[in-house]
């Protein structure tokens, strides 16, 4: 429930709740001794790298916003970066990661692997992404900033991404020490960019000069309900990559060719989400222009019910995706905040109908993981429907960064002056907008609005 | 074969069969004798074979037609037609099932009639197949005979002891389904697309191992008939090849009706345990045993190349079939092969359209090419996944920049009328023109819109063009046309937009 009336505040005093009560989660679930985050607020939640990759994003943010000390955030990047580094690599049991990779589940406390989960290849991208946030920001001279700024260039340094190629041009999702690279579909666009710039841009270790033309050959341009889109289904795929590089402008040769940019494309694919609530083809519960924002997150389960007379299959954690599916009504409210620099307009209204329509939903400002309108009253479910228990870190990792990045462009700035960030672009070919611009000097000391 | 150990019966089950068998393999068939030599000796009755054969004996060539099996081949008797008319039963209890959303009364209880299926389905089948037997094909001037054809040499083939020379000879034996090498498979017994249709009782549990065509379309269908069904595939979506989006509706489709869709998932080996089929599926490492009544494979088919003899007669092929060039002439020349025994694309109509072009090329100095041909195809799930041409991928390979005009099926209005809203139609096209490149629909009628399409594309049609094409109202194949209206739209660019303003504000004058 919210304490405080939505309705009274500002836009500007509507984001800064939403973005802090997103931050104190990093706060509240982080291990201080190792700096690891849990993947959700759950009971006996394990770690995630790539919510670690988030929390190494927003400490920036919460000390240019006053939300924790400059000390504290040293604190817990440092504990992260050290574990990191310490902890073991190898293609045995009770290790962290191999070839520089790490597993995507990992124990709060021991940080070894849990569930017998995947060495991640997009997880580690989003962790080193954090680290590099960590390297640019923490630019003072003394001897804790300055070991940042060693440990996470070492870090990212020592990934193998050309062994994360496999036998082809592409990377691979994930790999298991017993059976090898995880062969998932994992073609046509989606959330790798971050992991394709990183890959491409590594002094040591590059991935061969064909990954992304490799990847890129798997995309689909097409004309979807008037808008022309790189299409990618679920939201969180148009705005993962984003949360640390600004597409706005630059032009790979793809994009180039269909006189766009990545950035472009986020926005229309925010508008097309909305476009297919409004045609809401199988009358699910709410859908309409402000209740849309299909992505990757937390469901209902396993559960058969009859919705406009015919019977549904609703899933648990899936990623939905329109127009093509799967859709079983769930909504992602976090999208909104996490499209809001595409397209603040719709986004700002969608979350304002968030919060007048299904405020029970909303857990002071914090957004869940996913909610089910169509369920509403149904079952054991109250009157806003099935609503995601508790919290997931990658949610409130993104909602902090790309709420900072509408208000301030905070880590868009960061990782523009970053030479990595800019190798890795222009090895895939990006150029134009920023990129024409000669970097300026990092600084953590910018203006925040 | 692993008949005994499965729950089919055997060949023939009933009296359809056996009208069957009279027809398309009479016990008493007496062979003719060869006098002279023919024109064309056509190995294999199915329909490759059959439309050369009937083709070149209509333009009055003197013809001989070989059969070791059934007359029909795999398509009649134990491929496309048997199949999908067990799918009309399948899609019959669906649409009972869900009666309340098409303004019905849906039954308090659903009894299904597995027997009575399988008995519609070998009526029909002995009906389709009556069209071309024996005795039909004897009166149309083909010399019918029935045996294991052998080459003797270039330019003769001796089948039942005898010999028959030509001038030019069509290979056209079809394929049959690989023989799967998981462990234990062959001694447990399971089921393919050569045994399943002689079942006689619906298996309670049923494994499908492989998720191309047959093994999408055998889980749905029996799963709808009362079947509970565990669908295996390796890969991670099915109908590999296909696009992303069209494999991932089926998937949610199969999920729905309650199919065990396992994706990434290997089966491994099989055992039997009282009386029960215990198959081990290994999916990341991670080993899984599940219990079933019977297995049906549908992974791949193999080219009846064996027992030819093609070595007498200078014919080469491989694993993967014969050997032919663009002309579809075998390393023979006067020897030519068509259908599954020599193409990647193993359909009825791609067996028919090449059995067409051999009789053009090798009667009458033809210089018809197989790279020519716009081949669509379809699944024949619920919705149905048609495609032809190029997929947007392929084109990208080739550098060729492509734009997909996409519709959805929900925006076709009669799609929504029929409670058949799922899916889309895509037609890709050369990015700055309206010229296709391909196109794919997921639809229930999936395999009648695409024909547009590929007639637009063989006769050089844009998709500009094709929006002009007026459909009647209300028809799912709008659909189609809905996409020429999107590029059309496309096309009215801003300039042209303002200039179309003004003349309008010049003509209110």
């Amino acid at each position: 429930m919210l304490k405080v009336d939505p309705a009274a505040l500002s836009d500007d005093e509507l984001l800064e709740r939403y973005q802090r009560a997103a931050f104190d989660y990093f706060l509240e679930n982080v291990n201080p001794d190792n700096g690891l985050v849990a993947d959700t607020s759950r009971l006996n939640s394990p770690a995630s790298i790539a919510v670690v990759g988030f929390a190494l994003s927003c400490y920036p943010i919460g000390v240019e916003r006053g939300w924790m000390t400059r000390d504290t955030a040293v604190k817990l990047t440092l504990a992260a970066l050290r574990f990191f580094s310490t902890s073991r690599q190898g293609n045995g049991d009770d290790v962290t990661g191999h070839k520089g990779f790490y597993y995507h589940f990992l124990d709060m406390r021991t940080g070894l692997r849990v569930w017998r989960c995947e060495l991640s290849m997009v997880d580690t991208a989003l962790l080193i992404s954090g680290m590099l946030v960590a390297g640019a920001y923490f630019s003072d001279d003394s001897g804790d900033e300055a070991e940042i700024r060693q440990l996470a260039e070492a870090l990212y340094r020592r990934v193998d991404w050309r062994w994360a190629q496999g036998s082809s041009s592409t990377l691979r999702q994930g790999w298991k020490p017993k059976s090898g690279f995880l062969h998932y579909g994992w073609e046509g666009y989606n959330e790798a960019m971050i992991l394709y710039v990183l890959s491409m841009a590594s002094p040591d270790n590059p991935t061969s000069d064909n990954s992304y033309e490799g990847w890129t050959a798997t995309y689909q341009w097409e004309n979807i309900y008037g808008y022309d889109v790189l299409y990618g289904g679920p939201l969180f795929m148009h705005q993962f990559s984003h949360a640390w590089i600004d597409f706005a402008g630059i032009r790979d040769v793809f994009m180039r060719e269909k006189n766009s940019d990545y950035f472009e494309n986020s926005r229309r694919s925010t508008y097309l989400h909305r476009d297919y609530a409004r045609h809401n083809p199988y009358g699910y519960g709410g859908y309409d222009e402000n209740l849309w924002g299909l992505s990757a997150g937390d469901g209902p389960g396993r559960l058969r019910a009859s919705v406009a007379r015919q019977r549904r299959r609703f899933s648990g954690y899936a990623a939905r995706g329109a127009p093509f599916g799967p859709d079983d009504g769930t909504i992602t409210p976090w999208s909104y905040p996490a499209s809001l620099p595409f397209a603040p307009d719709i986004c700002l209204a969608a979350l304002r109908h968030l919060g007048e329509r299904y405020p029970e939903v909303i857990d002071n400002f914090r957004l869940p993981s996913g909610f089910n309108p169509t369920l509403a009253n149904r079952r054991k479910f109250g009157r806003d429907g099935w609503v995601s228990e508790g919290h997931y870190g990658l949610d409130q990792g993104i909602v902090v960064m790309m709420i900072e990045n509408h208000r301030s462009r905070l880590i868009w700035e960061l990782m523009r002056s970053n030479p990595h960030i800019r190798r890795g672009l222009g090895r895939a070919g990006f150029s134009g907008g920023w990129l024409s611009q000669p970097a300026s000097p990092a600084s953590g000391d910018g203006d925040v609005a | 074969m692993s008949r005994d150990r499965t729950m089919a019966n055997a060949f023939p089950v009933d009296r359809d069969d056996i009208e069957l068998i009279r027809g398309a393999h009479p016990p008493l068939w007496k062979n003719p004798e060869p006098n002279g030599p023919y024109n064309l000796v056509v190995i294999g009755a199915g329909p490759a074979g059959l439309t050369a054969a009937s083709e070149a004996a209509n333009l009055g060539a003197k013809v001989a037609l070989i059969e070791r099996g059934l007359i029909g081949g795999t398509c009649i008797n134990v491929g496309c037609i048997p199949s999908k008319a067990i799918i009309r039963t399948a899609r019959l209890y669906a649409d009972m099932r869900d009666a309340e959303n098409l303004g019905g009364d849906t039954p308090d209880s659903l009894h299904i009639d597995f027997q009575r299926a399988m008995t519609r389905m070998r009526q029909i089948r002995q009906r389709i197949s009556r069209a071309d037997s024996a005795a039909s094909l004897a009166s149309a001037g083909i010399d019918l005979y029935f045996g294991e054809a052998r080459f003797s040499g270039p330019d003769e083939v001796t089948v039942a002891g005898k010999t028959l020379r030509f001038r030019k000879a069509l290979v056209a034996t079809g394929a049959r389904p690989a023989l799967p090498t998981i462990p234990g498979l062959a001694e447990a017994g399971y089921l393919s697309n050569e045994t399943m249709f002689d079942l006689t009782e619906c298996p309670k549990r049923l494994l499908v191992i492989g998720g191309g065509p047959l093994g999408c379309e055998a889980a749905q269908a029996f799963c709808l008939l009362g079947a509970n069904v565990i669908l295996v595939q390796r890969e991670p979506m099915f109908l590999p090849g296909e696009e992303r989006d069209a494999a991932q509706i089926l998937s949610d489709a199969l999920a729905r009706e309650g199919v065990e869709v396992r994706l990434n998932t290997e089966a491994v080996a099989v055992r039997t345990e009282g009386g029960k089929k215990l198959a081990d599926l290994v999916r990341d490492g991670d080993t899984m045993t599940v219990s079933v009544d019977e297995i049906i494979t549908g992974i791949g088919r193999s080219p009846n190349v064996d027992g030819l003899d093609l070595e007498n007669a200078g014919v080469a092929y491989d694993a993967t079939g014969i050997k032919v060039d663009d002309y579809l002439r075998t390393t023979n020349p006067r020897i030519y092969a068509a259908g599954d025994v020599c193409l990647a694309y193993k359909f009825t109509h791609t067996a028919e359209a090449t059995a067409r072009m051999v009789v053009r090329n090798a009667l009458f100095l033809g210089r018809r090419k197989l790279s020519e041909l716009v081949i669509p195809w379809c699944t024949y799930t619920d919705p149905e996944i048609a495609h032809v041409g190029l997929y947007p991928a392929e084109a990208r390979q080739n550098g060729i920049p492509v734009k997909t005009y996409t519709v959805l099926m929900h925006d076709v209005a009669r799609a929504v009328m029929d409670g058949e809203e799922e899916g889309f139609v895509k037609i890709h096209v050369r990015e700055g023109s309206d010229r296709i490149l391909g196109a794919t629909v997921v639809a229930s009628h999936a395999g009648e819109m695409i024909n547009a399409v590929s007639l637009a594309m063989r006769s050089g049609m844009g998709l500009h063009a094709l929006a002009n094409v007026i459909h009647p109202f209300p028809t799912q194949a709008q659909g189609i046309k809905m996409a020429g209206d999107a590029y059309r739209r496309t096309r009215l660019t801003s300039f042209w937009k303002r200039l179309a303003a003004r003349w309008l504000a010049w003509s209110r004058r």
